[in-house]
């Protein structure tokens, strides 16, 4: 009953979804806030050689590993969109499982890198480098809690077949979450 | 399961079955998910901000006036308390006033009645986005009674005052108020997200793109102008909040940050943002102007096109605001092009809506008033724009009270005027009964001549050389003579009298309500599809069975094939 939707949500002038046209309007939105991080960071940069001193300290070696981890997550989060597709919600269910044990592998990894790290010296307010560092950093890592905390939602529901259509809504955003972390590997961890 | 049994008795007796009944008695305002009731929790919040931004307004006019005298109802302000209240004022009718009001209170009752929805597509996340708002502006007005005061730094929030805490004194206030922003922008960035995919996939059956009413666009065009824009400053005011509480120095040049960095992020969504409230307010210009011109709008695809153009080049203005900020006179040039041109679009607008009026059968009621009134006062704003978007007139001008002059010529139309337009122009909608009209007209002058009675004399005091954000003026002897202290006296006086009128309107509010005239469906004889159903509209808005059917576009008043001038869009041919 309180879950019973208005007509609203189920119109479709557009012929597109409506639940997929708004993840792509949070997606929209999404963008602009790291983007607006990422620009100021860039500007930054190229105005700060000296930077590169600091960025040398990054372990290149525990980002890659977490680079390949959030693409294998986001590649079973394609498989439990398949699977959705073909209405077999437990089978979905269990391949979002395993996106959310790689995300968990991701914040896991990531508190012990950042451990070493404050416990080297280098923390948020070291210089700016490690600043937006930390700052770029974190506010990836809570898009990676929020979503792996909505995609359980998902999957529970999911295993009981229901809203099969929000596996592929939070694998959008998924993927989201994995583009921000392209971007933000490179310029933290490889450019020194 | 008694609830179950419930609901489908009241589901049986309405004839429509299906969707949200949440709570009975007094929660169902507080829990609903309903769009109209969100619109009015909205609506209320937004005017309950408003009389606190105007009480503001009074302490600090009187300080201005009458230097060091006891303000009735505040007391001495001290300078501290000076600063807190221009910034919060500035910020209050802003974010708490302009935003809540024109696009969240009327997106939300507006955009699903006249695209001939049920409700928004996200009715919970409709609520959670006022649920936020209604925090953000608790934790503000909380800001306000914290130790050391509110945050006195301007509306802008300029770092280094902003982000350090010897320098504003106000260590919690600031980190509160800089939460509290943050918080009301996430509030309309769900908010914008539901008006958005609602316009795009909710609309009735046949009603095309060029079918939507003109306010809808401009709502929604907003929204996407906000989303677009909000994102960098979100990034900024992280940035900000982690100078201010960790010490981390992104924006303290000394440690390789930047200042300026603040400035471009705020305003690349500050400029933007005045538009963000401009176009409903234009929207709801237009829509009212046809109505009571009894014609068609002149050039509806051209006022859809240039607001698209309004909103594109609003992205390219925003540095007019750093002219003095040390940028390369060379950039200033660019951005004194794109500032002048920003304006050609708007004055397209009015040339739009002049020409509507233009052989029109005009009806002078009270909500036409303030249309009139919003293109006249706006086009002296826009005016004077020019002279600051000029970036070498804009170096004598810059933070003079002939910004402020300004600004309040833009904001005020917008935001004040433009909130009556749509409150009284929707108020039988939205309470089932008519407004008195002579009390309406008399709050209407009683707000309009002492609008320009305070702000003239504020341009002349600019043009004078009296800067902003000074506490006392006694303090400058070039600017205490007795002919600036009169003009300062004379806006006081005004404010006084403009704010002794708001009286009448929610004198004529409760009245109105309590016993009006009964409105019935359309009394205005309008077009648009919320004027098909009920005063004030059912739960669903429509029986679920007779849902409307769009036939035609929003404005066909006049039609030479018929006997009524109306033709309303549900109404097969």
């Amino acid at each position: 009953m309180a879950n019973a939707k208005p007509l609203a949500t189920l119109r479709s002038a557009t012929g597109i979804p409506t639940g997929r046209l708004a993840v792509w309007w949070v997606l929209a939105s999404e963008v602009v806030i790291f983007g607006g991080l990422l620009g100021a960071y860039l500007m930054h940069r190229l105005g700060h050689p000296e930077w590169a001193e600091a960025a040398a300290h990054t372990n290149t070696w525990v980002g890659a590993f977490n680079t390949f981890v959030l693409l294998s997550s986001s590649f079973t989060a394609v498989l439990a969109h398949q699977a959705a597709e073909k209405g077999n919600g437990k089978e979905a269910a269990k391949l979002l499982g395993f996106t959310i044990l790689g995300a968990l592998t991701f914040l896991i990894v990531k508190s012990g890198e950042w451990t070493y790290e404050i416990m080297h010296g280098y923390t948020i307010t070291a210089n700016n480098f490690w600043s937006f560092y930390y700052t770029a950093a974190g506010l990836h890592a809570l898009h990676v809690i929020a979503g792996a905390i909505i995609m359980g939602f998902v999957a529970v529901d999911a295993y009981r077949g229901r809203e099969l259509h929000r596996v592929e809504l939070i694998g959008i955003y998924w993927h989201f979450v994995d583009v921000v972390w392209i971007f933000l590997f490179p310029l933290l961890y490889i450019a020194k | 399961m008694a609830d179950t049994a419930v609901d489908v008795q009241h589901a049986e007796h309405h004839g429509h079955a299906d969707h949200h009944h949440g709570p009975q008695g007094l929660l169902k305002y507080v829990w609903s998910t309903d769009h109209k009731i969100i619109a009015m929790q909205y609506l209320f919040t937004g005017m309950f901000m408003a009389v606190i931004g105007g009480y503001m307004a009074y302490v600090f006019r009187m300080q201005l006036a009458f230097p060091g005298i006891s303000v009735p109802g505040f007391g001495q302000v001290s300078p501290g308390e000076y600063n807190s209240l221009v910034t919060n004022h500035g910020s209050i009718m802003i974010f708490w006033v302009a935003m809540p009001v024109l696009i969240a209170a009327f997106g939300n009752y507006l955009i699903p009645l006249m695209i001939g929805a049920d409700d928004m597509v996200f009715p919970r996340i409709n609520r959670l986005s006022y649920q936020i708002f209604l925090v953000s502006a608790i934790l503000l007005l909380a800001s306000m009674f914290v130790q050391g005061g509110g945050f006195g730094g301007a509306w802008t929030a300029y770092p280094p005052l902003s982000a350090v805490a010897e320098y504003n004194q106000t260590a919690l206030g600031s980190s509160m108020w800089l939460v509290a922003v943050a918080l009301e922008f996430v509030a309309f960035l769900l908010g914008g997200i539901n008006f958005i995919t609602t316009l795009m996939n909710s609309r009735a059956p046949g009603m095309k793109a060029y079918d939507i009413p003109i306010v809808c666009w401009m709502i929604v065009i907003a929204s996407i102008l906000f989303m677009l824009s909000v994102g960098p400053l979100i990034a900024g005011a992280v940035m900000l909040l982690f100078d201010q509480v960790l010490g981390t120095g992104f924006y303290d040049p000394a440690r390789g940050g930047d200042p300026i960095l603040w400035q471009h992020l705020f305003w690349f969504f500050g400029h933007p943002e005045v538009y963000v409230v401009l176009l409903p307010a234009i929207g709801m210009t237009i829509d009212v102007i046809a109505t009571f011109s009894r014609k068609k709008i002149f050039g509806y695809k051209l006022v859809l096109y240039t607001t698209v153009a309004t909103g594109v080049l609003s992205f390219f203005v925003w540095a007019h605001h750093q002219f003095i900020a040390g940028i390369d006179p060379r950039m200033a040039n660019v951005f004194t092009i794109t500032t002048l041109l920003i304006s050609v679009p708007i004055a397209e607008m009015c040339f739009v809506i002049i020409a509507t009026l233009y052989g029109g059968s005009i009806r002078l009621t009270t909500p036409m008033l303030w249309a009139l009134a919003f293109v006249a006062e706006f086009l002296i704003g826009g005016v004077t724009g020019i002279f600051l978007g000029a970036s070498g007139a804009d170096i004598y001008f810059h933070d003079t009270y002939f910004v402020l002059a300004h600004f309040h010529y833009t904001f005020f139309p917008i935001a004040i005027i433009g909130s009556f337009i749509g409150f009284t122009y929707w108020f039988p909608k939205m309470f089932g009964r008519m407004m008195n009209d002579t009390l309406g007209k008399i709050h209407f002058w009683g707000t309009v001549i002492p609008f320009n009675f305070i702000f003239i004399p504020l341009f002349v005091l600019g043009i004078g050389g009296q800067h902003r954000r000074i506490y006392n003026y006694q303090h400058f002897p070039e600017l205490a003579g007795p002919e600036m202290y009169q003009l300062r006296v004379i806006a006081t006086i005004s404010l006084l009298v403009m704010l002794s009128f708001q009286l009448v309107f929610f004198y004529n509010c409760i009245t109105s309500w309590i016993s009006g005239e009964k409105a019935g469906k359309n009394p205005w004889k309008a077009n648009t599809l919320e004027w098909t159903t009920e005063s004030p509209p059912p739960h669903g808005n429509w029986p679920a069975d007779d849902m409307p059917n769009v036939y035609r576009g929003a404005y066909e008043y006049g039609h030479p094939d018929r006997e009524e001038d109306y033709w309303p869009q549900n109404q097969p041919s």
